[in-house]
């Protein structure tokens, strides 16, 4: 492949990763363009760490190809490797050695002198807030501490493009923020950014490009708009203060939003879902006409809700009608 | 679009600075690849690093080394020579060498440990000589058979041995050891590699140690063996290494048992070292 200094920073066609009988990678094409920031959403086990692990040459794929900058991961994998960086699911850090040492490791392997893997470490210690912690052993960090310490050894040297492997998964929404912070800034300064995600609103927050993964394969690919498009934008919790309002209020708005009512287990909840065509405002206009129409009715509501659609009706959207899905023809082109 | 963090405090950490990060990320020059030497040091040092948090694992390294100088010298010392003073002579090579053989298994038990976590596919993905993850473990191990030798010779002088090479017959008895020793563990970097728990690292390396550092003229001199044991003694890697120790320690140049030894540790590392990095690269 000639090398193109403007080409996407990462092409796949038909990649494949088989463990024993399960085929965790089961033909991906993705095209990833420069400078952007890429989501990855799907649940645990889609084959979004296997795909990543491949593209980072850490597993050698089963069938297919992927180029990275145009290098083949395969048979130019060290070309690869010195523009990659990867932050994994779990800590890539040294446990047992402290912030500073782990950062100073990392800069000399990458190929820094010992003055300047120092000055860098510590500068970027400051810069994610860490100096307090920098002569602490890893170990000992929070699950925050640990993604920012993660993600600045990732940086030591400004990568081309950044592998971010599900970088929120289990932390508190502070912390979140704060590396969606980070992903931003790395972003600015032009570095690509595949990130992997179970959250749609990360993927939301940050990706200009989501593709839909599961069961390892992609079953929707497309701006965020095109995504939610087939979704719907959302649904509207209520919760009633009267459960005998519930069948009224369920007529009512079925009639108003035309889609189908979910009862919830509770027996003063229900949601419906609004905005089919993906226009936030509409879904928005129709949550406040729901609102009158119950008024009217005589319905009170105790709590009102206008929610994103979850990962599973993003899921159950695109698996039940594959239709939807903004062309997986595109990505192959 | 942060405000949530402003009024929470989860964790007492200061914010992340993003206009620092940003200047620091616009250096955009990547520095030359480091070479194989440079990284391989690197990671010695790392794992002189984790001897530093974890002092207590030199515990295989002295408390070890002593028991065995001690323990054979005193038991078999009057009934093989006669008295614990000639034996000791005669022994504290051999010992050396069988404790500094057996020491090296623990490098099989530290990758085993070490190489399923997180950190290693960071090492992976770097643009680095592949084997110096390896060759780390292997020169931090380096260290820990100087710091059992020097024990052990300590021991050894406090309990009479009195060697005729002197100081620099000694330390080049030790430099063999070493530099065997080193070739020698890249065996238990590929069964590191290899099995799946510590524990079984640890059964499969007394398996092979026991008789291999028994089977050997390290206790005795294999002229009272019969025949197919001195077969197998006499071919021994390790009689090959204590014959070359015992040789420089005396004050000889037993250059025979030196390159013996010298081709068995390039043999070691001409089929052990290509298993391994085969097995770590499909990790």
């Amino acid at each position: 492949m000639a090398y193109d200094p403007k080409g996407p920073a990462i092409e796949t066609a038909g990649l494949v990763k088989v463990f024993g009988e399960t085929r965790a990678v089961d033909g991906v094409d993705l095209t990833v363009p420069r400078g952007t920031v890429y989501g990855v959403l799907g649940p645990n086990g889609a084959g979004k760490t296997t795909t990543v692990k491949m593209l980072a040459t850490l597993l050698r794929p089963d069938g297919g190809e992927a180029h990275v900058f145009g290098h083949d991961v395969v048979r130019e994998a060290d070309a690869v490797r010195s523009r990659v960086s990867l932050t994994g699911q779990y800590a890539s850090v040294d446990e047992d050695l402290t912030g500073t040492e782990n950062l100073i490791l990392l800069g000399r392997l990458l190929g820094h002198g010992k003055p300047q893997a120092r000055s860098r470490s510590a500068q970027l210690l400051e810069a994610f807030g860490l100096t307090d912690a920098a002569g602490k052993q890893v170990k000992h960090y929070s699950g925050g501490m640990r993604r920012r310490i993660d993600i600045a050894a990732s940086i030591l040297s400004t990568p081309d493009l950044l592998f971010l492997d599900e970088p929120t998964t289990g932390l508190d929404p502070r912390s979140r923020n704060q590396v969606w912070d980070i992903v931003r800034a790395v972003v600015a300064q032009g570095t690509t950014v595949l990130l992997t995600t179970q959250y749609l609103d990360e993927a939301d927050q940050l990706a200009s490009r989501i593709a839909v993964i599961d069961k390892g394969k992609v079953i929707a690919e497309g701006t965020k708009g095109e995504l939610k498009a087939s979704v719907g934008a959302g649904s509207v919790h209520l919760r009633l203060r009267e459960a005998e309002q519930r069948p009224e209020a369920e007529r009512v708005l079925a009639h108003c939003l035309d889609a189908q009512v979910q009862l919830e287990p509770d027996p003063v909840a229900l949601t419906a879902r609004v905005g089919t065509d993906g226009n936030g405002e509409q879904a928005a206009e129709q949550a406040s006409r729901v609102l009158s129409e119950l008024a009217r009715a005589g319905i009170t509501v105790d709590n009102f809700a206008l929610g994103q659609p979850s990962l599973d009706e993003v899921f159950l959207a695109l698996t039940d009608r594959p239709a939807v899905a903004t062309a997986d023809e595109e990505v192959v082109a | 679009m942060s405000t949530a963090a402003e009024t929470r405090s989860t964790e007492e950490l200061a914010p992340v600075a993003t206009e620092t990060l940003a200047e620091l990320l616009v250096a955009k020059d990547r520095p030359p690849r480091p070479s194989a030497l440079s990284t391989s040091i690197t990671f010695g040092w790392r794992a002189i690093l984790k001897i530093k948090h974890v002092p207590e694992q030199l515990f295989d390294v002295t408390a070890f080394p002593i028991m065995m100088v001690l323990m054979y010298t005193y038991l078999f010392g009057g009934a093989l020579a006669g008295s614990v003073d000639a034996y000791v002579q005669f022994l504290l090579p051999g010992i050396l060498v069988m404790s500094v053989v057996m020491i090296t298994m623990y490098t099989g038990v530290s990758v085993n440990t070490d190489i399923e976590k997180g950190v290693f596919d960071r090492f992976r993905t770097l643009p680095i000589w592949r084997p110096s993850v390896m060759v780390g473990y292997l020169l931090g191990d380096a260290l820990r058979y100087t710091i059992a030798s020097i024990v052990m010779l300590a021991v050894g002088l406090a309990i009479g041995f009195r060697p005729d090479g002197g100081f620099v017959g000694v330390l080049l008895g030790v430099a063999l050891l070493i530099v065997f020793s080193f070739a020698f563990s890249w065996v238990w970097t590929m069964f590191g590699l290899l099995l799946r728990s510590e524990k079984s690292v640890m059964g499969v390396s007394m398996m092979f140690l026991f008789p291999l550092t028994f089977l050997s003229n390290i206790f005795v001199e294999p002229k009272t063996m019969p025949g197919w044991l001195q077969a197998f003694v006499n071919n021994s890697p390790v009689t090959h290494l204590t014959n070359a120790v015992r040789g420089l320690m005396d004050g000889d140049w037993p250059a025979t048992e030196i390159a013996w030894t010298l081709g068995w540790a390039g043999v070691f590392i001409a089929i052990f070292g290509p298993i391994t990095m085969r097995l770590y690269t499909r990790k």
